[in-house]
């Protein structure tokens, strides 16, 4: 498989009312051409500001501080304006927001909106356009694309809404796919829906795909990777299997025995103690040390170097020295893995 | 054993708009919540779930039908004595914990706000003793009445809506998708503590969701409601057991499993309201099993009994 993009110690800063935030401390992630990766992570971990760094994205008080982004040879952290850029956004990476209502022009119709992607992207005027966007639409799976082309965004529900800017992203002939949270606002039968669609659109545009999210519980289906974010850092990654059936890093346990899915009835749910730390301030050891029940003491003083697990599989606690204690992942988790072992 | 019954709600209806925009959002629905339970209410954005939280405290109006809480009824004209009385006894938690409270006040007032309305204390002493009594409830410092709502994280926000509900002393509360905005991390947080103030104060609950995990986690019954009608409704246990709706099928479907293997083995069942043929033979809503309801017609409910288990 080809590296299609790959990312080198990446360090992304912020400046908010004179003081300065290390959004990124560090991530060095590869992605390969076909393949799924999803960042799972806390609010304020930095996936959606990992991703957006991809497009060139950053709110204006933000930027890449060091380290570089090789897409297609090319070190696009190093672009600085918005002409450099428009040869990477939307025609080659495409982004899904989170709610579809904010990313469509109430006051356009559906079908111009997907239109001005059509001509913009594959230079398709007139009629061509017109079928190139009724072709698209009935991709994403939006009955009557002949008639549902003049209607407006408030006539569509959540749903359909959110299949509608896929379908813009589609447009661009992206070659990567970023979906930030795009379930988040939709209903579970329409989220099933939804990524049983974007499974099939993998397939027939040959997309690369990140999907960013912040529940384990919603990828098992879509991810073929996996990285775990936590402090601005990826504390874990690995093949969808090895994270949910091996995870080794304690805040990976703990994002999958949170899930209410794995709950035990009648006993409380795993929650994670405390708050993430301020990233305003410097981070001593492992980030997650102080939520973090079975933190040693080494977690408080040195941050930890990624371990292998296997090839494909990495993590970053100390729990996998040598030196470290044995320690029982939780019982949610333990059961988990049993089951996996049985089969 | 008969348990006592807190809430019932019979044959409700409630239509918005009239004449020719007329749309009924809730089309005859009949349950009853248990003293002590949770109740949830299950189905999808439109489904008339949230209508019915609202209508319960008499934020929407009814068109048939009638709500009985502790024996009375609370619904249509009623005497403001009794007014004041279920205003104080059912409170509401919503979803969005940043559009749910009033930015511009702070903790204090937000979480007296319903003291000031039914004027349910002697003194400002009181009032105070109060909030802060609240604010520990939920896990919350005193100190933080004197702050303002984007002073806290997410997780706490949503617990000053709960401790807003609690210092009304309530005896049931809706909970109208508490944790559906909220990072999965902070949502285990407040199921607990929605089950920690049950068990502690005997709380009522109508937990309404679209979430089947959430649910099957956190109630002892369940209603599955679609298009404004409910079409299941059994024990929690039953109905992950049993599901027999097709609908609470596709439901089950779609729970996102966390467990690669088994999630990609799944079969996606989407619901199609057309495969019931009602012409003739129409539907009711029929006991299939003790404490097992369904909603379907003769030839169905023949199926379907044939498929318990």
């Amino acid at each position: 498989m080809n590296k299609i993009l790959s990312v080198d110690d990446l360090v992304i800063k912020f400046k908010l009312r004179g003081r300065i935030l290390t959004a990124l401390r560090g991530v060095s992630l590869e992605i390969f051409e076909g393949e799924t990766l999803a960042i799972v992570g806390e609010s304020g971990s930095g996936k959606s500001v990992l991703a957006k760094s991809f497009m060139g994205l950053l709110d204006n008080n933000g930027w890449i501080d060091s380290g570089s982004i090789l897409y297609d040879r090319k070190d696009i952290a190093k672009y600085k304006n918005e002409k450099e850029w428009l040869t990477i956004r939307g025609k080659e990476i495409a982004m899904v927001f989170q709610e579809p209502m904010t990313s469509l022009n109430p006051l356009k119709t559906i079908g111009k909106q997907v239109e001005e992607a059509v001509e913009l992207h594959q230079g398709l005027r007139g009629n061509d356009a017109k079928n190139e966007v009724i072709t698209i639409l009935e991709n994403v799976g939006i009955s009557n694309p002949q008639s549902r082309y003049s209607q407006y965004p408030h006539e569509f529900s959540g749903g359909m809404r959110q299949r509608v800017v896929i379908a813009i992203a589609i447009a661009c002939k992206p070659k990567i796919l970023i979906c930030d949270e795009p379930t988040t606002a939709l209903d579970v039968t329409i989220q099933a829906q939804f990524i049983k669609l974007l499974k099939e659109l993998k397939n027939k545009y040959n997309l690369t795909i990140i999907y960013i999210t912040h529940d384990l519980g919603v990828v098992a289906n879509i991810a073929d990777k996996i990285a775990v974010m936590y402090a601005g850092d990826i504390v874990e990654i690995g093949k969808c299997e090895e994270v949910f059936y091996n995870g080794q890093h304690p805040y990976t346990w703990a994002l999958l025995s949170s899930l209410p899915q794995l709950g035990i009835k009648g006993q409380p749910l795993y929650s994670i103690k405390g708050t993430p730390p301020n990233l305003f301030y410097d981070i001593k050891g492992d980030a997650f040390a102080p939520r973090n029940e079975h933190a040693l003491k080494i977690d408080f003083v040195e941050r930890p170097p990624y371990f292998d697990v296997s090839p494909t599989h990495k993590a970053r606690t100390w729990l996998l020295d040598q030196r470290a204690p044995k320690l029982e992942p939780p019982q949610s988790i333990r059961l988990l893995r049993k089951e996996w072992e049985a089969k | 054993m008969d348990r006592e019954i807190l809430l019932e709600v019979k044959n409700l209806k409630v239509e918005f708009g009239a004449k020719k925009n007329k749309f009924t959002a809730v089309d005859g629905v009949s349950f009853h919540i248990y003293k002590g339970e949770t109740f949830g209410l299950v189905g999808e954005s439109g489904s008339g779930k949230t209508t019915i939280g609202r209508a319960i405290v008499r934020i929407n109006e009814i068109s048939d039908g009638e709500i009985i809480f502790k024996g009375k009824k609370i619904s249509g004209k009623i005497d403001p004595q009794l007014d004041k009385e279920i205003t104080r006894q059912i409170q509401m938690i919503f979803q969005d914990p940043i559009a749910s409270l009033n930015e511009r006040s702070k903790v204090d007032y937000i979480v007296s706000e319903g003291l000031y309305n039914i004027k349910n204390y002697k003194s400002e002493e009181e009032r105070k003793q109060k909030v802060a009594k609240s604010l520990m409830d939920v896990g919350l410092l005193p100190e933080f009445a004197s702050r303002f709502p984007h002073e806290f994280s997410g997780g706490q926000r949503q617990r000053i809506g709960v401790a807003r509900a609690l210092i009304m002393e309530p005896e049931l509360i809706i909970a109208d998708e508490p944790i559906s905005a909220l990072d999965v991390s902070i949502r285990a947080q407040v199921l607990n503590l929605l089950s920690e103030l049950q068990r502690e104060k005997g709380l009522t609950y109508l937990f309404i969701a679209h979430d089947l995990s959430v649910v099957r986690f956190i109630t002892d019954r369940v209603a599955v409601i679609h298009k404004g009608k409910i079409l299941e409704l059994a024990d929690t246990q039953e109905i992950f057991k049993n599901p027999l709706h097709p609908y609470t099928k596709a439901l089950l479907s779609s729970i996102p499993l966390p467990d690669p293997k088994r999630e990609r083995k799944k079969k996606l069942i989407e619901y199609n309201s057309n495969i019931h043929d009602y012409s003739i033979d129409k539907p009711k809503w029929v006991e299939i099993r003790h404490g097992h309801y369904i909603f379907g017609n003769e030839i169905e409910i023949e199926k379907w009994k044939k498929g318990l288990k």
